[in-house]
């Protein structure tokens, strides 16, 4: 009886419960976070906030559990369109935060200050699943990616332009992860990011010069699952890439620049743009196998690490918990992709199955770039861990897509 | 509206799957390889992070005197540090420093160019304390900064000692890349010039180290308790010869607006008990550092404050040299002790078809060699010189280290000026030498320059035995003979004889140098220079005892441009003396000391001769 009222509460129990307890963890090692020899106001109270924030989004949680799933559908499109107006205007309005005071990623408005980024994730996820889930075919064509890569384009460029190249990254994820779920053969996703990797392997002409051979060797190879005019466009855009790559390296802020030199090789500054980086390894690698305990980190405490409540919170993990605590943690976050994938596999529902798997694209995408920038796997980029980070309009709409996932999901 | 086949959906949920566990495995893996495999250097690092290494300044070693008292010593001061994070971050707070130390905006640049992560930048060295005390009111306007008290040196005489001890300064970087300080660091001290150069290894002391822990942003968190502290060596005292009263005095008696030195030495074993140069500086003014306008002042000063004439000074040394040319032909046996010259003075003589003149127009007659020395007498040296020759006088005067240094343990000392040989000429002036050229030297003219101390030292030779050590600043139980003149004691005798001709009524210098209580013997000298063809320099050599006792004290007075060597500089060698033999015997100082000096006074003399 109970475990039944439990159960219309919260949807999937499993992932419900491990949100939860991510959250709560959480809001520990923002607590933790704030615990340094010389108390900062920035973080002290951090914890409080998130806590009360966490309070908010089970409220909404609990609300948009009530919401019917159709209801999700119809407001995609409106919810899109306002999103990428309000991204429009936090570019005109918009302030910045903390250590990124130069970046216009938040939108005040008297009341209330949020991120219109961390919403627009949600709308354009909802978007694309209405968009790919009322399609009659799969999208095995090139041209038939075309729709979906304009959506998820908009905001995506929009949020390069704040600029916050952590969340752009995020769109990508969702891209990627309802476009394999709605059928597109991987051969043809690997398409879609050759420009991305010719621009990387463009820094070297010698290099791009063999991938470019490759690439078009391939689309030789799969000429008759390709129209002529997609294998043309393909090597267009690699060509293009290729030729860009110079003029947009130079326009990417100095600090950008160094962030990407910095990841190839972190001891090239490590005053500078590699301090970051040092440091968070020196916390991570010095919490060993079981860590220097809870509040006890150091290099936390004496302040070495960077945005430590936020986006190098898993520095601060990696230091009190120890390797122990990391892996707990990356499997608590195993589970919750896992439970996700399973919820989408068992969704007769296209529009379902496909909002689930943009939800998977985004977090992965979250978890991975920013506990792998914590140890140099992946260059620094300000992006947060979910339910892990502080930040209020993050964690609320985390909360949000999970509700969304389980109503979805709970649609049978 | 489609569906996703069941069939398709589990395909692509064990892709997606498969997607997790790679990349979750690879997480795994790196953390794994920094927190397991690598996790030690990683400590180690997190360790060394947060604890910053602080100097502590050992306090220099005392200086004192031969009778025990403090020339330099030390005194607590206060040294600022900047500790921060960045670059900018250090000159912020070196900006807001600024006006509380009266920072420059060159100085600014200076420090910024010496700053280096993970060290503190010593901003001020000797900052004063009512500075400290702002600073330590408002610490939190200033982040990063340690302010220590360090021992800072002090020298009691200031002026009167400045040139003899140098003084501390800031190491420069060129002196940093010098192998001898290759131990030493930025912002550490050390001896400049004089004693504190010389005997700056043993007076520094190993400076110790305390830790401070810090945040990233240089914040000072505490001291580390269970780390060992280094509390550092303190610098070895030493003692040296010299005698501080008596260079008070004599700072107190040279001539305001003159230049010059006086030296004075032990004729016990050559122990330096005076070493005095003037004009002088006061050293403590750079015991904070100069201002660069400060530096200028006394680097560009056209009477050189800061050259050392006794030890760096070459004067053409006059007739203070005919001592020695009379001592090389006792050596070589050229003259008897008490053989006459052969030719009278008449006022000059004819050598070479050119005559040479002696001072004294009416001439002096027929001299033995005390008498000659007595009046300086140009024609009997002449013909002393003539009797050595030139090959034996060079020789001789090569052997007793007239182009040579003392030795004396300072760090800049000049090579005395005299030719080696023959070829001196050519190489010099492109001539093979003269006929006359020993009748120059033998005078003390020609290509002939010594420092003070070096006429010191040959003198220390008349008042001992003959030998002479190499004077010395260091106390020091054996000290080591320079050379020795090959002469017997009679001859010394002679030669005191001829100086006490100096000095004895109707004696050149009778007046300047006649004492109620001791003996005074010595020449004079006034050198003729290229500088000032009317006013030559002014010399006085000479050494003092009790009367009818061995001499126990040698002083050399050089005045610049002082004309008059027995006018001069022989009344600052008396006062010299007599003070230090006052002292020495406790009988109370009196600032009017020489027979002339009573009679300008107006006050008796009875015990004059």
């Amino acid at each position: 009886m109970i475990d039944n009222l439990f159960k219309r509460w919260v949807g999937d129990p499993a992932l419900f419960l491990a949100v939860l307890l991510m959250t709560a963890f959480g809001v520990a090692m923002i607590y933790s976070a704030g615990v340094l020899n010389i108390p900062s106001p920035i973080t002290e109270g951090a914890w409080i906030r998130q806590a009360q924030w966490a309070a908010i989004a089970l409220v909404s949680f609990t609300i948009i559990r009530q919401i019917g799933p159709r209801w999700f559908e119809w407001v995609a499109v409106p919810a899109y369109v306002v999103s990428v107006l309000l991204l429009v205007a936090t570019l005109i309005w918009g302030t910045g935060s903390g250590t990124a005071a130069g970046v216009r990623s938040f939108l005040d408005i008297g009341f209330l200050r949020f991120q219109p980024s961390e919403f627009a994730k949600l709308a354009t996820i909802l978007a694309l699943a209405r968009y790919l889930g009322t399609r009659p075919e799969d999208p095995t064509m090139l041209r038939a990616l075309v729709p979906p890569a304009a959506i998820v384009g908009i905001p995506l460029v929009l949020v390069i332009l704040q600029p916050d190249l952590g969340t752009a990254l995020a769109f990508v994820g969702i891209l990627f992860a309802t476009l394999y779920w709605a059928g597109t053969p991987i051969g043809l996703l690997a398409l879609l990011l050759t420009p991305g990797i010719g621009l990387v392997l463009s820094f070297d002409a010698r290099i791009w010069a063999a991938f470019f051979v490759i690439l078009v060797g391939a689309l030789y190879f799969y000429r008759y699952r390709l129209f002529l005019v997609e294998s043309l466009s393909v090597v267009l855009a690699n060509l293009a890439a290729g030729t860009i790559s110079t003029p947009l390296w130079n326009s990417l802020a100095e600090y950008q620049q160094n962030r990407i030199l910095v990841y190839l090789d972190p001891s090239v500054d490590p005053r500078g743009a590699g301090y970051h980086v040092m440091q968070s390894m020196v916390a991570i690698g010095s919490g060993g196998p079981t860590g220097k305990g809870f509040t006890a980190g150091t290099q936390k405490r004496f302040d070495f690490l960077p945005e430590q409540h936020t986006d190098f919170i898993f520095s601060v993990i990696g230091e009190e918990l120890g390797y122990l605590g990391i892996v707990l943690t990356l499997s608590l976050f195993a589970f919750i992709l896992y439970r996700l994938v399973r919820m989408a596999e068992g969704e007769d529902d296209p529009f379902a199955g496909l909002v689930i798997f943009g939800i998977f694209g985004a977090w992965l995408v979250h978890i991975f770039v920013n506990t792998g920038m914590t140890v140099g796997m992946v260059p620094v980029t300000g992006i947060p861990l979910p339910f892990v980070s502080y930040g209020g309009t993050f964690l609320l709409m985390s909360w949000v897509a999970v509700a969304v996932a389980a109503r979805l999901a709970g649609e049978d | 509206m489609r569906v996703i086949h069941p069939h398709d959906r589990r395909r692509r949920a064990t892709g997606a799957l498969r997607v997790i566990a790679i990349v979750l495995s690879a997480l795994a893996l790196q953390f794994f390889r920094v927190q397991i495999l690598q996790s030690n250097d990683y400590m180690l690092r997190s360790e060394s992070n947060r604890l910053r290494p602080l100097p502590v300044a050992a306090p220099r070693g005392t200086i004192f005197d031969r009778n025990g008292r403090v020339i330099a010593d030390n005194v607590p001061g206060y040294v600022i540090y900047v500790l921060r994070e960045s670059q900018e971050s250090t000159r912020q707070t070196l900006e807001r420093l600024k006006p509380h130390l009266g920072l420059s905006d060159e100085r600014i640049e200076i420090l910024m160019g010496r700053y280096q992560r993970w060290e503190p930048l010593v901003v001020e060295i000797d900052a004063d304390f009512d500075a400290v005390s702002v600073l330590e009111e408002r610490r939190e306007d200033f982040p990063g900064i340690v302010i220590e008290t360090r021992p800072k040196r002090r020298y009691v005489a200031g002026s009167a000692v400045s040139h003899v001890l140098g003084y501390v300064n800031e190491i420069t970087a060129e002196e940093l890349s010098e192998p001898r300080f290759s131990e030493y660091e930025p912002g550490l001290l050390i001896g400049q010039g004089g004693v504190e150069r010389q005997y700056e290894e043993r007076l520094q002391g190993r400076r110790g180290v305390r830790y401070l822990e810090v945040d990233a942003l240089g914040r000072i968190v505490g001291s580390i308790t269970g780390i060992e502290e280094d509390p550092g060596q303190p610098g070895e005292d030493i003692r040296l010869t010299l005698d501080l009263d008596l260079m008070e005095w004599i700072h107190k008696i040279f001539p305001d607006s003159l230049n010059g030195a006086v030296v004075a030495l032990d004729p016990a074993d050559g122990g330096v008990l005076a070493l005095y140069s003037a004009p002088t500086f006061d050293p403590n003014a750079f015991v904070g550092g100069l201002s660069p306008e400060e530096w200028d002042v006394l680097k560009l000063d056209p009477e050189k404050p800061l050259f050392n004439r006794t030890v760096m000074g070459l004067y053409p040394p006059g007739s203070t040299w005919k001592l020695a040319a009379a001592a090389i032909a006792l050596e070589r046996g050229a003259v008897g002790p008490q053989e006459e010259m052969p030719e009278p003075c008449t006022g000059g003589i004819v050598r070479g078809g050119l005559y040479r003149g002696c001072w004294l127009a009416e001439g002096h007659g027929y001299l033995d060699l005390a008498g000659a020395i007595a009046n300086s007498c140009n024609v009997y040296f002449y013909q002393l010189g003539e009797r050595v020759g030139l090959d034996p006088m060079l020789e001789e005067g090569i052997r007793i280290g007239f182009a040579e240094q003392c030795g004396i343990d300072l760090p800049e000392e000049s090579s005395g000026i005299f030719p080696e040989g023959r070829d001196y000429w050519q190489r010099r002036f492109g001539y093979d030498p003269l006929e006359g050229e020993v009748l120059s030297l033998a005078i003390g003219q020609g290509p002939n320059s010594q420092t003070p101390l070096k006429v010191a030292q040959f003198y220390l030779a008349l008042a001992r035995d003959g030998s002479a050590p190499t004077p010395h600043l260091i106390e020091d139980p054996d000290p080591t003979e320079g050379w020795r003149l090959d002469v017997s004691a009679e001859s010394i005798e002679v030669l005191r004889e001829g100086m006490r001709g100096v000095t004895s009524p109707g004696g050149t210098a009778y007046f300047g140098t006649a004492l109620e209580h001791w003996e005074v013997l010595g020449k004079t000298g006034s050198s003729q220079n290229a500088q000032d063809s009317i006013r030559a320099h002014a010399w006085f050599a000479g050494m003092a005892g009790q009367w009818g006792g061995e001499p126990e004290i040698v002083v050399v007075a050089l005045v610049e441009f002082g004309e008059s060597g027995s006018r001069m500089a022989a009344p600052l060698m008396a006062k010299t003396a007599d003070f230090y033999l006052r002292k020495k015997y406790g009988i109370p100082i009196d600032t009017i000391q020489t027979l002339g000096e009573h009679y300008n006074r107006g006050r008796p003399a009875p015990w004059a001769r």
